[in-house]
Formats: C-alpha cells, sequence, structure tokens
C-alpha cells in the first residue's frame, strides 16, 4: 500500500509540475479562469445563433441543460486526454518511460496519479464555468444542500468510469505510434454525441440511443443535471430511472470499468514488453 | 522463480529475436503491381548464457548492433525473451519482475531523457522517490553527486536548458542516487567530453570496488575503457558471445599470435590482404584529414610482413611506420570477430 501511495503521491506532484509550472503563477490563474469561460463562449455563439434563426424567444431549460452538460464535459476531454497521453509523453518527449517503468512501482498508479493533476485542474475549470453561466448566463442551476452527498459521490463514480476508460487508452497507447494521439480525441468526441451531453438522448436515432445507453457517461450526466439543475424539463429518455437506481448503475459500472482498464492495461503492457515497444519511439 | 546460483545476473541460452517488418511499396513502378518486401525477424541474441558475480565490473564489448542494448533490456525487464532464462539478484526477469526492479537501476548513454520543466535536481529527486529514498538522504545524495559530476552549477536549472553533455550526467547521477546493487550502464561515456568520460569511469570503478555487494554491467564499445575498468570482459558480435574473460586473459588467448600496425599513405584496395598465407585478421581505419591508412594485422608470425609491404607499395603508398605491438583488447576483438570497432 506503501509503494502505491508514494508513486501516486510523487506521480501526481509530477503531473501538477507539468501542468502548472510552464508560466508564472499569475499567468497561470488567469489562464485556468480565462480558457473555461472562451470555452463557454463558444458555446453561447452557437446558442445565440441557433435561437436567432428557429426559435427568437429562446429556450431557457435547453440552454441550461447545454450548458452543464458542455461543462462537464471538459472533465471527459482532459482526463482521457490526459490518461492517455502519459505513456506517448514519457515515450516521445520526454524519453523517461524507460527509467520510470524500471523503477519498483505501480506504473498504473503511476498513470492515475499524473492524471490527477489533470482532474484538478479540471475540477477548476469546471467551476469557473459554472459559476460564470449562473451569475452571467441566466444558467437555471440550484444544487440543495441535502443533494451535496450524492452530487459528490456521482462525481467521484464519473471520474472513476473516466479513469478506467483513460486506462483502456493508456494500455492501448503502449502498442501504438505517437500520431495515435488522435484517439484520446476522437473517443471524448464520440462520448460528446452519444452520451447527451449538449443535446438529449432522445433526439438520436434508436441505435444512436443504444449506444448513449450503453456508455456509463449519458447516466452519470443526467444524475449531474437532475441534481444540479432539478427544475430543467427537457425529455432525456432515462426519465424511467430513479436516482437510485442510476446511481447503483455507475457503481456498478465502475467497477466492471475498473476490471477491465486492469485487464487492458495488462495486456497492452504484456504485448509491448513482448515486442519490445515500451520504450520505442516513433521514428518520424 | 529463484536462480539456484549465486549470480547477480545470470543469463541461460538467451534469445532475443525481433519480429520482422513489412516494407509496403506503395509507389509502384512501371510494369509492376507493388508489392510487400518482408525485412526479416532479427535475431538480437543467440543463446546468450553468462554469470555475473556479485561485486564484479562485467564489460560487455561489441559492435553496434551486436546485441548488448537488447541484452540490458531484458535485464532491467524492460523486454521479454524470446527463449531462454535470464535472473537478476536470483529473480527471472519474465516471471518475476518487480524484486529486480528494487534492486537495479539503468543508465544509458547518448540520450537526452528528462522533464524538461523539472529543475535538474527535481528530476533525479523524483526518480529516487520512485525507490522509496528518503526525501532527506535523497537530496544529500543529490547534492553530493552534483559536485562529483560537476553539476552543481546546474542543478536549478531546468532540464530543457542544460546541454546534451549535462542531461547525460544527470542521468548518470539518477542511477546511482538509489543506490542500486545491480547497475546497467549502456554506453555511459558515449558523447561526452575526455574529462567527463574520466570522472565517470573513475567513479563506477570506486562505486564497485569500494562498495561491497554492488554490480555493474557496463556495455561500451570503447576498448580502452573496457580494459580499464572491468574485471571480466564477454566480446559479444551478432548476438553471440566469442570469448568470457579478464583482459589479461583474452589478450594471453592471441599473444601466440602477432600484432603489427603500420601507418601508410591512404591506401584503396585492401583486398590484396584477404587470404594472404600468415594473415589471421587486419583491420583498417583511414585518416582523411592527413591523408593516411593506419593498418592493424594479426599474423601468425612475421613471415608475411615483407608480402604486406611489397602489396602497399605495389600501390604507390608509402610505409611511415611500421610497430609490432603488444596485443590489446581491440586485437583480441580483430582477432574474434574478423573486423574493428569503427
Amino acid at each position: 500500500m506503501n509503494t502505491y501511495w508514494r508513486t501516486f503521491k510523487v506521480a501526481a506532484w509530477l503531473g501538477w509540475e507539468m501542468d502548472s509550472n510552464w508560466t508564472e503563477p499569475w499567468l497561470f490563474v488567469l489562464y485556468s479562469v480565462i480558457k473555461p469561460v472562451a470555452g463557454a463562449f463558444i458555446l453561447v455563439l452557437m446558442y445565440v445563433v441557433f435561437v436567432a434563426i428557429g426559435r427568437p424567444q429562446g429556450d431557457p431549460d435547453a440552454f441550461s441543460y447545454m450548458y452543464i452538460g458542455n461543462s462537464f464535459f471538459i472533465f471527459v476531454a482532459s482526463v482521457l486526454f490526459g490518461t492517455f497521453q502519459v505513456i506517448q509523453s514519457d515515450r516521445e518527449w520526454y524519453q523517461t518511460i524507460r527509467y520510470v517503468y524500471i523503477s519498483p512501482i505501480s506504473y498504473y498508479v503511476y498513470i492515475l496519479g499524473r492524471a490527477a493533476s489533470k482532474i484538478a485542474v479540471s475540477v477548476f475549470a469546471v467551476a469557473i464555468t459554472l459559476v460564470f453561466g449562473v451569475f452571467f448566463l441566466g444558467v437555471r442551476m440550484h444544487l440543495a444542500l441535502s443533494d451535496v452527498p450524492l452530487f459528490l459521490v456521482t462525481t467521484i463514480l464519473g471520474l472513476a468510469v473516466l479513469l478506467a476508460i483513460g486506462i483502456c487508452l493508456g494500455g492501448i497507447s503502449f502498442l501504438t505510434a505517437k500520431h495515435t494521439h488522435g484517439l484520446a480525441e476522437g473517443i471524448p468526441g464520440l462520448f460528446y454525441v452519444f452520451c447527451g451531453v449538449l443535446f438529449p438522448l432522445s433526439v438520436l436515432p434508436d441505435w444512436g440511443q443504444a449506444i448513449g445507453r450503453a456508455i456509463p457517461l449519458t447516466y452519470w450526466f443526467d444524475i449531474t443535471r437532475r441534481l444540479l439543475a432539478p427544475t430543467i424539463s427537457v425529455n432525456t429518455t432515462l426519465g424511467g430511472y430513479d436516482e437510485p437506481t442510476i446511481l447503483l448503475f455507475l457503481v456498478i459500472s465502475s467497477i466492471a470499468f475498473f476490471g477491465l482498464s486492469v485487464v487492458i492495461y495488462k495486456l497492452g503492457e504484456y504485448f509491448a514488453r513482448k515486442a519490445g515497444k515500451i520504450d520505442m519511439t516513433t521514428s518520424y | 522463480m529463484q536462480s539456484p546460483m549465486t549470480y547477480a545476473v545470470e543469463t541461460r541460452d538467451l534469445t532475443r529475436i525481433f519480429a520482422g517488418k513489412k516494407k509496403r511499396r506503395f509507389r509502384r513502378k512501371a510494369g509492376s503491381n507493388g508489392s510487400e518486401d518482408s525485412l526479416g525477424p532479427v535475431t538480437a541474441l543467440d543463446g546468450v548464457s553468462l554469470g555475473i558475480k556479485e561485486g564484479e565490473l562485467f564489460g560487455m564489448l561489441g559492435p553496434n548492433g551486436a546485441g548488448k542494448t537488447t541484452l540490458i533490456k531484458i535485464l532491467a525487464t524492460l523486454l521479454l525473451p524470446t527463449a531462454g532464462q535470464a535472473f537478476v539478484a536470483g529473480h527471472d526477469v519474465a516471471k518475476d519482475p518487480f524484486p529486480i526492479r528494487q534492486r537495479i537501476n539503468m543508465v544509458s548513454g547518448g540520450e537526452t531523457s528528462g522533464y524538461g520543466l523539472l529543475t535538474a535536481r527535481e528530476n533525479i529527486w523524483m526518480f529516487s522517490q520512485f525507490y522509496g529514498v528518503p526525501s532527506k538522504v535523497s537530496k544529500e545524495r543529490i547534492d553530493d553527486l552534483m559536485h562529483i559530476f560537476g553539476l552543481w552549477d546546474k542543478r536549478d536549472a531546468k532540464v530543457r536548458m542544460l546541454s546534451t553533455g549535462q542531461r547525460q550526467k544527470m542521468n548518470m547521477i539518477r542511477g546511482f542516487v538509489t543506490d542500486p546493487d545491480i547497475l546497467f550502464l549502456d554506453e555511459p561515456t558515449l558523447g561526452l567530453d575526455v574529462n567527463a568520460a574520466r570522472v565517470i569511469r573513475e567513479y563506477v570503478m570506486n562505486w564497485v570496488r569500494k562498495r561491497a555487494g554492488k554490480t555493474v554491467l557496463l556495455t561500451s564499445h570503447y576498448m580502452a575503457e573496457a580494459d580499464q575498468m572491468c574485471d571480466r570482459i564477454a566480446i559479444i558480435d551478432k548476438g553471440r558471445i566469442l570469448a568470457c574473460d579478464t583482459p589479461a586473459n583474452l589478450k594471453r588467448m592471441i599473444r601466440t599470435e602477432t600484432t603489427f600496425q603500420l601507418e601508410v599513405d591512404t591506401i584503396r584496395d585492401t583486398t590484396s590482404f584477404v587470404g594472404l598465407r600468415g594473415v589471421k585478421n587486419f583491420s583498417h581505419k583511414d585518416d582523411i584529414s592527413k591523408n593516411r591508412s593506419h593498418l592493424t594485422f594479426i599474423l601468425e608470425d612475421e613471415g608475411p610482413v615483407a608480402e604486406i609491404l611489397s602489396s602497399i607499395t605495389s600501390q604507390g603508398a608509402k610505409v611511415h611506420s611500421l610497430q609490432k605491438s603488444e596485443p590489446t583488447l581491440e586485437d583480441v576483438f580483430i582477432s574474434m570477430v574478423g573486423r574493428g570497432l569503427d
């Protein structure tokens, strides 16, 4: 246990240094505030254009639905990319992977530690985006005090699922060349479409809805919206599930995805060690 | 699975074959359908059996592509063998890597690895933490080693600001800061200036000899370095161990032979030396800036010297020096491999 904790701590420190230490502290804080807000403005602009075209009176529920989904999608993009790129960056850019890999640590935990800093930065970004939305854009959000524990539990479970998916991608990246970082950008793109981030599952065709229902993140986004903005009335097709059912589903899927991530990671590591690809850099 | 012997490092019939790559020809030539060329599997290690004793400074000498780095990667648990077994500190590298990792470290020369946003000191400290070295002890060791390796002035410089040589010194410190029982050094002085290389050689020798239980496996293609540093040397070529003994014994193996070194005007044709009776082997190196060729001949006796000189002068080249020398490791290498390292 001591080895795991030590590994996690040092890896998280390394990740934080790499995420935050590239500039002066004041500039980093400024960047951390402006980046998510600027990202939100892109969404706001899209919404304004759509409203101007089709529904001049606007749809505050739809806007809040979109805004909250988009805010929490920051976690998806950041955590998936953060976990996937650990192996790639250590191998291709810093060329340190062979020394990290042969040290007496759990490399799996090392990846989790590196991703932890991404989560920390993302928590800040999500909070800034939500606060900005409530105060300046009229986003309808109200988290009841009694729902805070459930919100924290679901957020942790959602992040656990994300980390597990990220580790699966990491296991694959043991075997792939550097240009495959596109995988860590493409997979979140699929989640963006099928998990009800911007629009509810009800607008998707049946096969699209089936895909969405098979991905645990769909339920995470749904329960998060129910807790943060209970007054939104958008048909998500998941209204038939009560909150405990969705929570149970998140618990089961996070355990299942954790198991899957261990298997895929171990397989990727084994085949990379067998093929001599652990520290093989891409030669172009 | 534990090795029954007490070797620090042991390999038994260790073989590593890398699968061949398929090279696809995208450009079709006129009249051709395009095709795939199989580059074929590459045998990097071919039945290597070695035993390195605890406390030994053991050298692997061989040209590029001989299999030295592949062997170190297998022993450091980075790569699985295709066949055979390897044990480090008594543990099987394929089945039981974790206890091995607690006792080893590795440094590869000529590379520039490191996290550019961290300082040199932070980089080394971070790796020491992976090995559970107490932070205070780690910082003291880092300071000591930075003084020894001449990196003290750069201790707080970001790694991205360090030169290649400075990064190499930093990596050398990273290797020693964890105080491993077994250290793998893969071409540790490659690309370093003369002074830095000397400091590293002396430090490694002292580290092994003054501290009980420390073992070093060093690969090099610098003959003099291996000769100076190593208790025993294995000569490896094309994945096979050709000889393994102390430097003195290796040289003794060819003492019955005679080594001649000649400096002559640059000669174009060396084929006339091939097959000369009494010539066991020879190597040839050109010094273009001086318009000279340096020839080393391993001869059965002094008989062929006249014929060699005649062959050189018949090409219009002048002989500037002729020296009969005591055998060196290079002579041993040429005798066994049939060519020099350069």
